[in-house]
This record gives C-alpha cells, structure tokens and sequence, in this order.
C-alpha cells in the first residue's frame, strides 16, 4: 500500500512538471492574445498562426545551422514583424468597423496563414531538428527534462521582461493607458496607433517563442499546428479573465496542469473536453474568469 | 451535372444552417460559436434514429420522423447548452458555446456505438435536392413569420439595447432561451439531412473551424438579414468549389485565394453583403424605375 502511494506521488509530480510544461507554452500564446484584446478588445484568431510562423522560422534557421540561442530571438523577430505587417494591413482599416467584422477579418488572417504555408512548405509534419541533446534528471522516480527547464527558463525570463516593459517604461505605461481610453490617451499626445503596433509585435513575439519551443518539445512542426493551441491558448486568457496579463499566465497553467492530470489518472480522450470543461465552470461561477472583476452594468 | 445538384443540395444544408445561426447571431444578438455541435447532435441523432430503429416505413417518411427525432433532440441540447450559457455576454458566451461545441464532438467521438473516431457508416441516402429545399423553405418562412410575431419583435429588441427591453418588460432570457433553442434545432435537422446526403458521418467533419464557417456565411451576408444569409451560405459552399474550374494553379491555391477575397470583402463591406436589411426584389426593381424616370 505504502509503495503504491510513493508510486501515486511520483506519477502526480511527473504529470505536474509535464503540465506545466504545456501550460507555459499556453501561457506564452494567451499572454499575446490577452494584450491585443486588452488594447483593441480584438480576439486575433489568427495569432495562433504567429505561433505556427514562429515555430516554422526556428525550424528554417536552426536547420540551415544557427544555434538555438540565436534562432529564438529569430523567430520571436520573424513572427513580431510579421504581425506588425498583418495589422497594418489588415486590422487597421477595420478597426473602427465593429468587433464583428475585425474578428471576421482575424479569422480570414487564420486560414489564409494555414492555407498559405500548406501550399508553400507541405502539409506534412516536418521533424524539428535536435538543437540541444535531451538529457533527463532524475529524482527517485521523477523525471525531467533539460528542454523542460529550458521551457520553464524562457518562460519565466519572457514574462519578467513583460512585467518590466508593461509595469516599468514609458511604452508600458503607454500601452496600460492606450487600453484604458484609447482616445484619452490620443488626447494625451500618445501616438495609439504606434503602441497598438507595438502590443502586436510583443504578442506575436511571445508566441513565436513558444513555437520554437515546443517544437523543441515535440520535435514536429507543421501548417495547421496553430489552431488548437491558439484555441487553447484563448480559452487560457478567458479562464484567468481576458485582458489581464497575469490572468493569462494562470489560466495558461491552470488548463496546462488540468489537462496533463486527466491524461495521467483518466482517459486521454477526453482530455480537450476537460480543458472546455474547466472553462464553463469557471465562467458560470465568475463569468469575468479567475481574475476578472465583475462590472456593473449602468444605463 | 450530378455535382452541380450535390452541390445545390450542399448549399440547400448551409442555408438552413446559416439561417439558424443568424436567428441566434444576428437576429437575438447573441454570439454562439458552437452551431456545429448542434449540426453534429442532429445528424448522429437522425443517422442513429434511421440506421438503429429502421422503421417499415417508406424512406421519405422515415427522413422526416428523422429530421423530426434530430430537431427535438438538438432542441434538448440547445436548451441544456443556452440556460446556463446565456446568462453570459458577448465574447465570454462566444467561447462558452464553442466549448460546449467542442466537448459534444469529443462525445460522439468517444460513443462507440455511433462509430467513435472511426466514422458512422451506412446510412442510407435519403435525402435529395427536394427534401432538403423543402426544409430550407420550412426554415426561411417560420424564421421570417417568427420575426413579424410579438416574440420576434421581443428577441429584436434584446439585440438592439438588452437593458432598455428588460425595462419594456420583456422577460429576456425567455426569449434569448427560445432563439437559441429554436436555432439549435433547425441546425439538427441541417444535420439530419446532411447525414443522409453524405451516407458517412465523421466526428472530424464537426469541429470549431465549422461552427466559424457557419457564422461567416451569416457575416458575410449581414448580420441580422435573412437574405444576406441565404446568399452568404450558397457564395461560401460554391466559392471553394467554383475555383476548382480556373486551372490546376488556382486549384491548388483556391483555399488561399478563398481567405484573401473573405478578407477583401470584410474590408470593402464590414456589415456584410446586405448589412441588416432584407433583400427584396419588388423594391429593387420599383427602385430601378424611379431612377429612370
């Protein structure tokens, strides 16, 4: 009895280092979704694709032989530009035209990305080179990884600089008054479309950083990989209360963490129902997510 | 010439759908993204209701105590799906109902009896262009009289200003409720009829992606216009395929092309083709008249 507990507590911990693992990832993603909706109040559906697009450049760079180190910057880079461009041209001109047809327009943005790179690169999975020799620690009978430490390394450093650019500088505090009252802030000499640009790039960058690194994870890349953690990703920002940076970071994971428990002590199968699940009780118990306070509504 | 009509009857399946989702969209103002799970709740519902019970019955008839079984049976999961999600604004409901959408195709996925993952197979082909134009008319007239109705006027009036209607008295999520579930249902027959076009239906052909095709008939068409979904619905199924018949580049890219022209015309028309208006073909043409004289 004694021993099938010991086992119990192993196999808990593994599933909660691989949870976190995947939640980090998921936290990476939602963080760009929840800054873009925080500022604009856009669901930029197609900034899973950034993820995709980022995965893709680090794929090409260390391949052609750049070390990881450079590539990461690299792709963060590649997907960053590459969204400042998509907005430009895309989510400007619509902007003031509703929240219906901008999210329309981010859904057109999505497939065209999917469709784009099956015709260009190849539907089919492509191997993610070995950039850095998987090593495994052990601790009794828990395993990790070096690519997990790397993964949570990253993370972490990635979120301290958000906390830092967003809390700290004078784009941050732009960035934080620019979503409060967009037109407040014009008034007050910010130049909002610039930030707006900005909180793109800072997005796109983070989820190109995830891309690259869970295709160091899973060592696969392909086309369509975006579109269920973009989807994942958004139900991590609702769940810790969209448009709130550390919300996403939670949600990100909480679903990590829930999801790697159900593969772990039940069935693997319902493991995507479980992370919606999740969802629908935290929104019927507080409908604003975890972090979210609930306005009142005035006439 | 056999494609041409499977592809009328394709589109015959999305009207309904778009319809329905507009009912719920446009029209009531609430924003569902998880009309497939409604889709895919009527079509195993009618393909399990034909295939299991097999009744001795001609086959039409068991088409229609199909389609009837799967609008009840949808109604049920609208109605399971809207109480507690419609107590939910805007984007928090969107991503509510695309859950309860996902976790109804992880369902069927994991019911063995219905094929799981592997497909539900032998369905007998049932439906034709007739049956399903039938159900299109069916759905058009009863949405449209619904909107003429006193209830019609109260699931307006929740889109138009949710406060001031609750003000009026109109008791709102009884009609926010009855829209969905009304919605949901006509989505389950489009299901059946589509299972029985098909004769194959896969948990996969369910996802998300399609509940976001469905609304981007009804955005394409005018959020709120019951011709504007009409005519999305039939643009978005022939567009794809029409672009098969431009050579074998723009074959391999239609996909790609497909994405830019919806990005083009949400850039060029934001309100949709038909913005919130219905299309109406005396006006058009008294229009017409006027501008000559």
């Amino acid at each position: 009895m004694d021993e099938n507990l010991a086992y119990f507590f192993y196999d808990l911990v593994t599933y909660l280092l691989n949870g976190l693992t995947q939640g980090s990832i998921y936290a990476l993603i939602a963080l760009g979704y929840t800054m873009v909706y925080g500022i604009i109040k856009l669901i930029n559906f197609a900034h899973g694709e950034f993820y995709m697009i980022g995965a893709f450049i680090g794929f090409f760079a260390i391949t052609s032989g750049v070390p990881f180190l450079v590539a990461l910057p690299l792709a963060m880079l590649g997907a960053g530009l590459l969204a400042v461009i998509v907005e430009k041209i895309v989510y400007r001109p619509i902007r003031d035209a509703g929240r219906i047809p901008a999210l329309i327009t981010a859904l057109g943005t999505s497939l065209f990305f999917q469709y784009f790179g099956q015709q260009t690169i190849g539907a089919d999975p492509k191997a993610f080179p070995q950039a850095i020799a998987v090593k495994t620690y052990q601790f009794g009978e828990i395993y990790i990884s070096n690519i997990q430490l790397i993964i949570f390394g990253s993370t972490i450093i990635l979120m301290c600089f958000l906390w830092w650019l967003v809390g700290y500088t004078k784009t941050g505090k732009a960035m934080r008054a620019t979503s409060f009252d967009k037109n407040a802030a014009e008034l007050m000499g910010i130049n909002t479309d610039k930030i707006i640009s900005f909180t793109f790039f800072v997005g796109a960058a983070f989820a190109g950083a995830a891309g690259v690194l869970v295709g160091l994870y899973y060592n696969t890349v392909e086309p369509m990989m975006g579109l269920i953690p973009g989807l994942k990703a958004f139900v991590a920002a609702v769940l810790g209360g969209i448009g709130i940076i550390p919300g996403a970071v939670l949600g990100g994971l909480v679903l990590g963490v829930a999801e790697n428990l159900v593969v772990g002590f039940w069935v693997s199968t319902y493991r995507d129902a479980i992370a919606f699940g999740i969802l629908i009780v935290i929104l019927l118990f507080k409908p604003a997510g975890i972090l979210g306070t609930n306005r009142k509504e005035k006439v | 010439m056999d494609y041409f009509i499977f592809l009328a009857q394709l589109s015959g399946i999305f009207i309904i759908l778009a319809v329905s989702l507009n009912l719920i969209n446009g029209i009531c103002g609430q924003f569902s993204l998880g009309h497939a799970g409604f889709w895919a709740v009527g079509a195993y519902t009618g393909a399990a209701f034909t295939v299991f019970l097999n009744l001795p019955v001609p086959g039409f008839v068991n088409l229609l105590l199909s389609c009837g079984a799967s609008f009840i049976a949808a109604s049920i999961a609208g109605l399971i799906i809207g109480v507690p999600c419609l107590r939910l604004r805007g984007d928090y409901l969107a991503i509510a109902t695309l859950g309860f959408g996902e976790i109804i195709r992880i369902i069927i996925m994991n019911m063995e009896s219905v094929g799981g993952p592997r497909g539900f197979t032998g369905i007998p082909k049932l439906a034709n262009i007739g049956w399903v134009y039938l159900w299109v008319a069916i759905t058009v007239i009863f949405v449209a009289n619904l909107l003429r109705g006193s209830h019609g006027r109260a699931i307006i009036s929740i889109r138009e200003d949710e406060i001031a209607a609750e003000s009026m008295g109109i008791y709102t999520f009884k009609y926010k409720t009855l829209a969905f579930v009304i919605g949901a249902g006509f989505a389950g027959v489009a299901g059946t009829l589509y299972a029985h076009t098909q004769e194959f239906l896969a948990p996969t052909g369910f996802t998300f992606m399609w509940s976001v095709i469905i609304l981007l008939m009804v955005i394409l068409g005018g959020l709120g216009s019951i011709t504007g979904s009409i005519v999305g619905a039939i643009i978005l199924t022939v567009l794809p395929e029409l672009l098969r018949f431009f050579g074998q580049t723009v074959s391999e890219w239609r996909m790609v092309i497909y994405s830019l022209l919806l990005i083009c015309l949400m850039l060029a028309r934001p309100g949709g083709i038909f913005g919130k208006h219905e299309f109406n073909i005396l006006k058009f043409l008294r229009l017409d008249k006027k501008e000559n004289a």
